[in-house]
């Protein structure tokens, strides 16, 4: 067996970075949220039920859901070219999908619900942030849902498991390298909503991997529960603070 | 005109605020109560044994029956609900009413309480006026208004701000307690619209500024029991 693995970060294995979740950051959206994996920070706001347009989008049985998601310019290193990219809209997509899972429009036939995700500071995992935030603006904005969605990214530094990547680790080198694992699941169901794979895993690793997504994910749910009570109990606390 | 404008209040459809019902925040998915006595109500589903939030809100047990209350969300339309609406556009049968909500309203020439001749329509309603409008029909092609009825109409001078949309049957309160006495204290003119916005007009800025000031605070508090005695302590405090 190997030598133990270390994380750069000195977190254990199991372990996700700082978390910070806040409801009603954007006064002007319906429904709004804020989240944070250590220096990964995402903010989601929901517009809407409201008329869709173009018309021949429109679905006359149920509302849709259009996700937009993107790195902002100063989000990263080197900066980003602002517009849609093939990895924004590709990321704009699967978010679209992790979400529909949990969230019935039903009673809103012929509108849509418009979710937009913007990356303000990117190290690894934002996906599994925008997903979280956006969540919690689609609770916020009162929008029915079957449950929350809590994402995660999981991953293997060589052969070792690991919960939530930093950015360093991603570009882990040695051995196998590094393999990157985003999910998103229910809360409160056994249900995934997402799973995109990047590297190199074994099969029966996986199994692994899902049951460690399952610890984390319930460690989200309660920050993003916290979070959606607070925003009751103290409503100038998120938009003012 | 005053007495008016009430009467629009008490024909809307208020939610039942009892204050010795047990109320707590809950989140989408969140298991509300377990039980098969339960009964799920407006709001919440039923998983096996347990009631389950399907939004996000106050979740109040009132006997058997388990129902959420919503505290955030966009303006649902139903049929004999009060709003205020601007007119947007004119057509050659009605008027074009924006009244904050996913579909735009229509209000038909008809519908208005006196004759008017086609060629003269923006002078009873021209665009940019700020209407208080009852919801007629909710079809899926889109909403149609009447002003037959008490109270309704052309809302003239003071102004109009927005609030949440759930919040409203806090702020009108029970058969209406709730507006009528940030009504007596400031002495406005207020219409609450089920969309949210509210229309104030006051015999002078100060009094309107106060009651817009009043209607906010009931917004906020969204958790708190016994709100009317709140209100009444707030006013103390402010006077």
């Amino acid at each position: 067996m190997a030598k133990e693995h270390k994380r750069p970060d000195g977190r254990k294995l199991n372990e996700l970075r700082k978390m910070i979740a806040k409801v009603g950051i954007i006064p002007n959206a319906d429904g709004s949220a804020m989240f944070a994996f250590g220096d990964t920070v995402a903010i989601a706001a929901v517009y809407g039920p409201r008329q869709l347009h173009p018309q021949h989008m429109r679905n006359s049985s149920t509302g849709i859901l259009r996700c937009n998601y993107d790195l902002l310019s100063f989000s990263v290193y080197d900066r980003k070219r602002p517009g849609p990219s093939r990895r924004s809209q590709e990321i704009s997509r699967v978010t679209e999908w992790a979400l529909l899972p949990a969230i019935d429009l039903s009673q809103f036939p012929n509108t849509v619900v418009d979710v937009q995700i913007y990356i303000l500071q990117a190290d690894a995992g934002t996906r599994t942030a925008g997903i979280n935030a956006a969540s919690m603006a689609l609770a916020h904005a009162g929008i029915p849902m079957k449950d929350l969605i809590c994402s995660v990214a999981l991953g293997k530094n060589d052969q070792t498991l690991i919960t939530d990547l930093t950015k360093e680790e991603e570009d882990y080198k040695e051995g196998e390298g590094a393999t990157d694992f985003a999910i998103a699941k229910l809360a409160n169901n056994d249900e995934f909503s997402l799973m995109q794979m990047d590297g190199k895993i074994q099969p029966e690793k996986v199994k692994e991997v899902l049951e460690m997504a399952n610890e984390a994910c319930k460690t989200i749910y309660e920050a993003q529960k916290k979070a959606l009570k607070e925003v009751v109990e103290n409503p100038q606390g998120g938009t003012e603070a | 005109m005053r007495n008016e404008i009430n009467e629009a209040h008490e024909a809307v459809e208020e939610l039942s605020y009892s204050s010795e019902a047990k109320r707590k925040i809950v989140v989408p998915g969140e298991v509300i109560v377990e039980g098969d006595d339960y009964l799920p109500g407006e709001g919440t589903r039923r998983e096996g044994s347990k009631i389950v939030a399907s939004k996000f809100g106050l979740a109040e047990e009132a006997g058997r029956v388990v129902k959420l209350i919503p505290i955030f969300g966009a303006f649902v339309p139903r049929r004999n609900n009060v709003i205020i609406g601007r007119v947007t556009d004119i057509t050659y049968a009605g008027w074009l009413v924006d009244i904050d909500s996913a579909a735009d309203a229509f209000l038909p020439i008809e519908e208005s309480p006196r004759f008017i001749n086609r060629n003269e329509m923006d002078q009873y309603l021209a665009v940019g006026d700020v209407i208080s409008a009852k919801i007629w029909t909710v079809k899926g092609k889109g909403i149609d208004l009447t002003l037959k009825g008490k109270g309704l109409g052309k809302l003239e001078d003071g102004f109009i701000f927005r609030i949440i949309p759930s919040r409203v049957p806090r702020v009108i309160g029970r058969e209406g307690s709730m507006v009528n006495l940030i009504k007596e204290r400031t002495g406005c003119q207020i219409t609450v619209g089920q969309n949210g916005w509210i229309w104030i007009k006051g015999p002078n800025t100060d009094s309107e500024i106060k009651a817009r000031k009043a209607v906010e605070f009931v917004a906020d508090k969204v958790h708190v029991n016994g709100l009317t005695e709140k209100m009444e302590a707030w006013f103390e405090g402010s006077e």
